[in-house]
């Protein structure tokens, strides 16, 4: 297998790509998830149909976004819904297969924290805030969690519960009647984390190449517990690189383009 | 519905101490608009919107609002919308009130203020700490035929919604085409409506089922072209993600932000002055 050198980003969005089976439909978020999801229906999942919150749905985007709601997105999709449906009808109507989130914070039960640092009355660091997570958290089938791993974003206590995760353990989201499963994975920048099947206590299940389990435990702020068959995943191939290189190239250079607009000349 | 320059519709329908939304979601927000609210100095504002995004940040920072709804308040996919955050974390210019939803709640917020119900309906989900932040105003109903708990969400019914489109008609009737976010029901949940449109056009020849809010909920349009950018209007002009990137920088300090909005903003006599100033317009 080639050792082509790559970053700690690009193997995080290959291993958080390869999650995503072919015709799933997924709720998409911006940022990494975009990108991995894009690489997905780039190579090995060709049928994945995206869906972001903004309304557009089976949309095939030649560049990534860089907001939720691009015009990219609207040209290159099936249909573009209102809003509200988006919602009503494919989320709360049980038409999403995967949800993908990040976070500012994520406990050991895969609760998520997007609304404040600190208290919320008087916030260290106000955050955007909840937009569709609390949502996809609850309806997709699953959900997928990207974020960088360390011991400030790993905590032991979130500052604010805004997305479930198992809520509390074993047994807590059954019991919450959450229609979804719940996170299957969170892939970080050291590797993949899963819940424990009874206590659903996130553990380290999978390293990329190179990462310790010592470096892993040192990022993540409770005491990480391993699985029973701790994986070694494999490195980006390099077909893999090179189709995400060249998606971010584009990306680049499409973000950077001036924008025009003519105005009548009697203004 | 009554076709003004942007000056006289804003001096004619803001007033200081209204509900205001400015919607769009991402797509074809009013930036012209509120450009012209904020060279009037209008004040205590209660801003309502799903997505603050630039367009409130600015609004904030120049100390018009007291008040804001919404349900994410980032720079999509670039990062923290940094006038928000110092108007939460430090007061400044002066105190930010919040009302925080998730989307699928503003979302039925709105459905239910355009169909003359108190209340929206969402199924509620798993106990998070949204359902005890008092100021959310979310409380549990009882379905009376399933028993089910349902989060039942206030109906958002504001003063004045103000969009940007892409064409109004002769008639004043206004097309909007692309991603169109909860525009229509935030329009028909307001008492008042006030259009900004790239052009007017005499008939517009749109599909049977394009999205057309007919004159009878229009109270008045301006004549904008540009008047959405730095977002967009999709068939006229994309967006500009570079501007959304500097704005980053721009932003984060006061004094940067000052100074960009006295001379871009303050400084300019409308918003094709604007667009000249950054070269956009040619």
């Amino acid at each position: 297998m080639s050792t082509e050198p790559y970053s700690r980003d690009e193997i995080m969005t290959v291993t958080a790509a390869r999650q995503l089976r072919n015709g799933a439909v997924c709720f998409v978020g911006i940022g990494l998830p975009s990108a991995a999801c894009n690489l997905a229906r780039l190579t090995h999942a060709p049928d994945l149909v995206l869906i972001y919150e903004s309304g557009t749905v089976g949309t095939r985007p030649v560049v990534l976004p860089l907001s939720i709601g691009d015009g990219e997105l609207a040209e290159t999709a099936t249909c573009v819904v209102p809003l509200p449906e988006i919602f009503a009808h494919y989320l709360q109507g049980g038409r999403v297969d995967v949800g993908f989130l990040g976070a500012a914070q994520i406990d050991r039960f895969g609760n998520l924290n997007t609304t404040v640092i600190g208290d919320y009355a008087h916030p260290r660091v106000r955050l955007p805030g909840a937009g569709g997570a609390p949502e996809i958290a609850t309806y997709a089938r699953e959900v997928l969690i990207v974020m960088k791993q360390s011991p400030r974003s790993f905590v032991a206590r979130l500052d604010f519960r805004t997305s479930c995760g198992y809520l509390d353990g074993a047994g807590a989201r059954e019991n919450s009647r959450c229609p979804g499963a719940g996170p299957r994975a969170v892939i970080t920048d050291f590797g993949v984390l899963r819940p424990h099947r009874q206590t659903r206590e996130l553990e380290l299940a999978a390293l990329y190449p190179g990462v310790s389990v010592e470096a892993a435990r040192a990022a993540t702020g409770w005491a990480l517990a391993l699985a029973d068959d701790l994986e070694q995943l494999p490195p980006p191939t390099p077909a893999e690189l090179a189709v995400l290189r060249d998606l971010h190239a584009r990306t680049r250079s499409a973000h950077a383009g001036r924008v025009h607009i003519k105005l009548p000349v009697a203004t | 519905m009554q076709v003004l320059p942007l000056s006289e519709a804003i001096a004619t329908h803001v007033h200081d101490g209204q509900n205001i939304a400015l919607e769009g979601f991402t797509h074809l927000i009013p930036f012209a608009a509120a450009h012209e609210i904020i060279r009037q100095g209008r004040r205590n504002l209660h801003l309502i919107r799903m997505t603050p995004d630039l367009i409130y940040d600015q609004l904030i920072g120049m100390g018009c609002a007291q008040r804001l709804t919404f349900s994410w308040g980032g720079n999509p996919g670039v990062g923290s919308l940094h006038r928000l955050r110092d108007a939460v974390e430090r007061e400044w210019p002066r105190p930010l009130a919040l009302s925080e939803f998730t989307h699928a709640e503003m979302a039925v917020a709105y459905q239910a203020g355009a169909s003359g119900l108190p209340c929206g309906l969402v199924r509620q989900y798993a106990p998070t700490d949204l359902a005890g932040v008092a100021a959310l105003g979310v409380k549990t109903l009882r379905c009376p035929f399933t028993g089910d708990a349902l989060a039942a969400v206030p109906a958002i019914n504001p003063d004045l919604t103000i969009l940007h489109a892409q064409q109004i008609d002769a008639a004043g009737n206004v097309l909007i085409r692309g991603i169109v976010g909860a525009v229509k029901e935030a329009a028909m949940a307001a008492r008042r409506v006030l259009v900004t449109v790239e052009e007017q056009v005499e008939e517009l020849g749109a599909d049977t089922n394009a999205l057309v809010l007919p004159a009878l909920v229009i109270t008045a349009a301006s004549i904008v072209p540009g008047g959405a950018h730095p977002s967009y209007a999709h068939g006229y002009y994309a967006r500009d993600n570079a501007f959304y990137l500097a704005w980053d920088e721009i932003a984060r300090r006061r004094d940067t932000f000052t100074a960009w909005m006295e001379r871009h903003v303050l400084g300019v006599r409308d918003h094709a002055a604007l667009l000249r100033a950054l070269g956009v317009a040619g």
